[in-house]
């Protein structure tokens, strides 16, 4: 048992140690400031620049949004197409027809959106130029996306103007994402990721020769490592991160945890460096820390002691192994398992309908908060927006002026936080749930009974509102189940909400606050760099999280936790 | 319309960079760096044919060979005569998705799930041969493709291969030793025995 908290603790230190460099080096990029990679990469962006016509004025807020849509819109379409004629497209092994055209839909969408949610399996559904030439483009921009609009919203908060959103995409792909990912893969494919265009392949089993094995290859490992640096998520294999060829061993699981942690965590310092101010920074780090820490101990503690109605056949108690890989166990599959749902990843090395239920509950709420550290970019975002949220409670109670980075908070700031934080998020997860489990014959498609069938509708909700894209998946969600239709359609609805509401709505706050005035700070002004408001902020945090879903976990993911300790 | 131009040009050339030459690089790198990984860590007989990957499991439920682990879909694999789901046409992988609360999960644990399903119940199974149950041998994996096994999970089982085979328990000791995966650095991820490398191993010995 200790080696698996060693094992959870040594990553986690990593991780720290990287923020500083990769947030400082963020900064750098997005601040324009000069770097010797400029002589490798300025000739990259001037042709891409020349070549796509893209001129480096200044967008406003309005400008900005209209970039993020109109580009978001025809990736979309230009994926779609991609899908339906894949049937005559090259590099089709297995010679895969379409998909129906909802799957195809549900999937253009879901990637666009950096969620990833799977409505199917990727062996039997797309080939490898869909997976490359489609999910694989999208890994990037999508990412890039998300990364854009959080360097936005930090330079609208810091004061200064938003910039030009397609300078971000290009710089967030170009100086980022791609470099980081050409290393990355190269040492997932040293440590076992295959990297082929190669067929399946069909051999006899050496038990019995009459049964045959058919192993599934193709371009992993480059698909692999943009998957968890951009939160995507979207597995090449169907049964994502816990195969063997997309996670071979204990480095390549720890190469994902990493990268899928390396971006949110490096764009809250990136906001200390922009705001000048990295005490704050490191403050907020530092809490939004201690929650992963706490979810991350239920979960592994839950895992590890397993499942209490098996163990009862046992001698001595055993770890839950079901759905999860001897190379990782359960101490791996834990961490995993919280960091992709904190972080909006979304892949899996182990399957979340089989965790405990105490597992499940963290996961779940990880879903719901948004901020354990947040999707790509826009996670960092939803973040400084609870802080406005918490600056304007405190300021209500102590009787003072909310101010936020020297700037007033105002009915127009207010407004739309609540929107973002307190209104969107429920709302397309908790009304599309309700009809589901209203017409759960026709809708829901459930798996598990009793408690647990809750869980399993509302996180799939959960993931799609959130873009997060794991699933509890034994839901009945893909086609040809009769439920697919509804699935695929229904969550696309909280997959465009979910990603597009928010975003409009931070990029407005941000276009409005960098227009005001700055107010010199007194020895009246309430300071957001302290312990104390630090404290506040989380409080404000978890009771808004606990008051919205608390329902949600108390009959589902609590009710079968005390189901299964009573022995029912 | 101006904005629309500008995303498409935007789109085509950002594709061009990351959905071709970014693949591309890699199939370059991958195929003539590391050609035994990229393609797949495929294990390859005397006569040079393709016999199974070093990273895939393979079934194993018979007394001469060291068991795998229970899977939803036997490994990828199936008789090839009878291939009705086209599983030999792409591979597949999968999981149970059984919540810890599911009866189901325990029924099938038990043996009482509907025999013509693939899994055989493990418990039932384990204890007739006396072998005592751990956690990777009563649990499907996650993948349904996992190579490995618990170290005590490959220990339990000696005696019984020992015993179909005709050989010293502790031959099997050494061969066991010889096929563990440890940890990578020696600190992450958990050691296990690869049960298809063990069971090339075990054929090949002389008898």
């Amino acid at each position: 048992m200790v080696q698996g908290w060693i094992q959870i603790v040594l990553t986690l230190l990593i991780v720290i140690l990287i923020t500083p460099v990769l947030g400082g080096y963020i900064a750098r990029v997005f601040l324009g400031e000069r770097m010797w990679l400029d002589r490798i990469f300025m000739p990259l962006e001037r042709m891409i620049y020349r070549l796509s016509g893209i001129s480096k004025n200044e967008m406003t807020g309005w400008q900005y949004i209209r970039a993020v849509l109109i580009s978001n819109l025809v990736m979309a379409v230009f994926v779609f197409v991609i899908f339906m004629f894949q049937g005559v497209l090259p590099l089709n092994p297995t010679g895969l027809g379409a998909p129906t055209w909802d799957t195809a839909l549900h999937t253009a969408i879901s990637f666009v959106t950096n969620t990833n949610q799977q409505h199917y399996a990727g062996e039997t559904t797309f080939s490898y130029f869909s997976q490359v030439a489609a999910l694989g483009f999208l890994f990037f921009t999508s990412a890039a996306t998300g990364i854009a609009v959080a360097i936005a919203f930090i330079r609208g908060l810091t004061g200064r103007s938003l910039g030009n959103f397609y300078v971000d995409l290009t710089l967030a792909i170009t100086r980022i994402l791609l470099p980081i990912s050409l290393i990355g893969a190269v040492v997932l494919i040293a440590a076992g990721v295959p990297e082929t265009l190669s067929a399946p392949i069909v051999v006899p089993t050496l038990e019995d020769p009459t049964v045959q094995q058919t192993i599934a290859l193709g371009p992993v490992a480059h698909f692999e490592i943009i998957k968890e640096l951009g939160e995507n998520g979207g597995g090449f294999f169907a049964i994502n991160s816990a195969h063997p060829f997309e996670n071979p061993n204990g480095l390549t699981n720890l190469i994902q945890i990493v990268a899928m942690l390396a971006m949110p965590t490096a764009l809250i310092y990136t906001f200390g460096i922009f705001a000048n101010n990295r005490q704050q920074a490191w403050l907020i780090y530092g809490m939004v820390f201690a929650i992963y820490l706490v979810f991350i101990g239920v979960a592994a503690i839950a895992e590890y002691q397993g499942n209490p109605m098996v163990n009862a056949l046992l001698d001595s108690p055993q770890p839950n192994l079901e759905g999860k890989e001897v190379r990782l166990g359960w101490a791996q599959s834990a961490l995993y398992g919280v960091t992709t749902t904190g972080t909006m990843c979304g892949a899996v090395n182990s399957m979340h309908d089989s965790f405990m239920p105490l597992s499940g509950a963290v996961m779940l709420a990880n879903l719901f908060l948004q901020i354990v550290w947040g999707g790509q970019g826009t996670g960092t975002a939803y973040l400084f927006a609870y802080l406005i949220l918490a600056v304007f409670v405190t300021g209500l109670m102590v009787g003072r002026t909310p101010e936020f980075l020297g700037r007033k908070i105002e009915k127009q700031e207010v407004v739309l936080t609540s929107l973002l934080i307190l209104l969107v998020h429920p709302i397309f997860i908790l009304i599309p749930g309700a009809i589901a489990l209203a017409f759960a014959d026709q809708f829901a498609g459930i798996s598990n009974p009793g408690f647990h069938g809750l869980t399993q509708v509302m996180y799939e909700y959960a993931s799609a509102a959130a873009n997060n894209g794991s699933g509890f998946e034994g839901l009945a969600d893909s086609q040809p189940a009769a439920t697919g239709l509804w699935w695929n359609l229904s969550t696309c609805v909280s997959l465009l909400a979910g990603r597009y509401i928010p975003i409009t709505a931070l990029l407005l706050l941000a276009d409005g606050i960098s227009r005001k005035p700055v107010i010199p700070m007194t020895t009246g002004t309430l300071r957001t760099d302290t312990g104390l408001f630090t404290g506040v902020t989380a409080g404000v945090i978890l009771i808004m999280g606990a008051l919205t879903f608390f329902p949600v976990l108390a009959l589902g993911a609590i009710a079968e936790a005390l189901q299964l300790a009573g022995g029912i | 319309m101006r904005d629309l131009i500008k995303a498409i040009r935007v789109t085509l050339v950002l594709w061009g960079l990351v959905a071709v030459l970014y693949p591309i690089a890699l199939l370059v790198v991958g195929q003539v760096a590391f050609p035994y990984q990229a393609n797949g860590s495929l294990l390859k007989n005397a006569q040079g044919e393709v016999i199974g990957s070093a990273l895939i499991g393979q079934p194993f439920s018979s007394d001469r060979y060291f068991n795998s682990r229970p899977s939803t879909t036997n490994y990828s694999s199936t008789n090839s005569q009878n291939d009705t789901a086209g599983i030999l046409k792409t591979g597949v992988s999968g999981a149970s998705n059984l919540a810890p609360s599911n009866p189901a999960l325990l029924d099938r644990i038990k043996g009482k799930s509907d025999p013509q399903k693939a899994i055989a119940g493990a418990f039932p199974t384990l204890q007739q041969a006396g072998i005592q149950p751990t956690a990777d041998l009563l649990y499907t994996s996650g993948s349904s493709l996992d190579p490995h096994i618990s170290l005590e999970a490959a220990r339990a089982q000696s005696d019984r291969v020992s015993k179909a085979r005709g050989l010293q328990p502790n031959q099997l000791e050494t061969l066991i030793g010889q096929n563990i995966e440890g940890r990578s650095l020696g600190i992450f991820g958990e050691p296990g025995v690869n049960v298809l490398k063990l069971n090339l191993a075990l054929d090949a010995l002389p008898s």
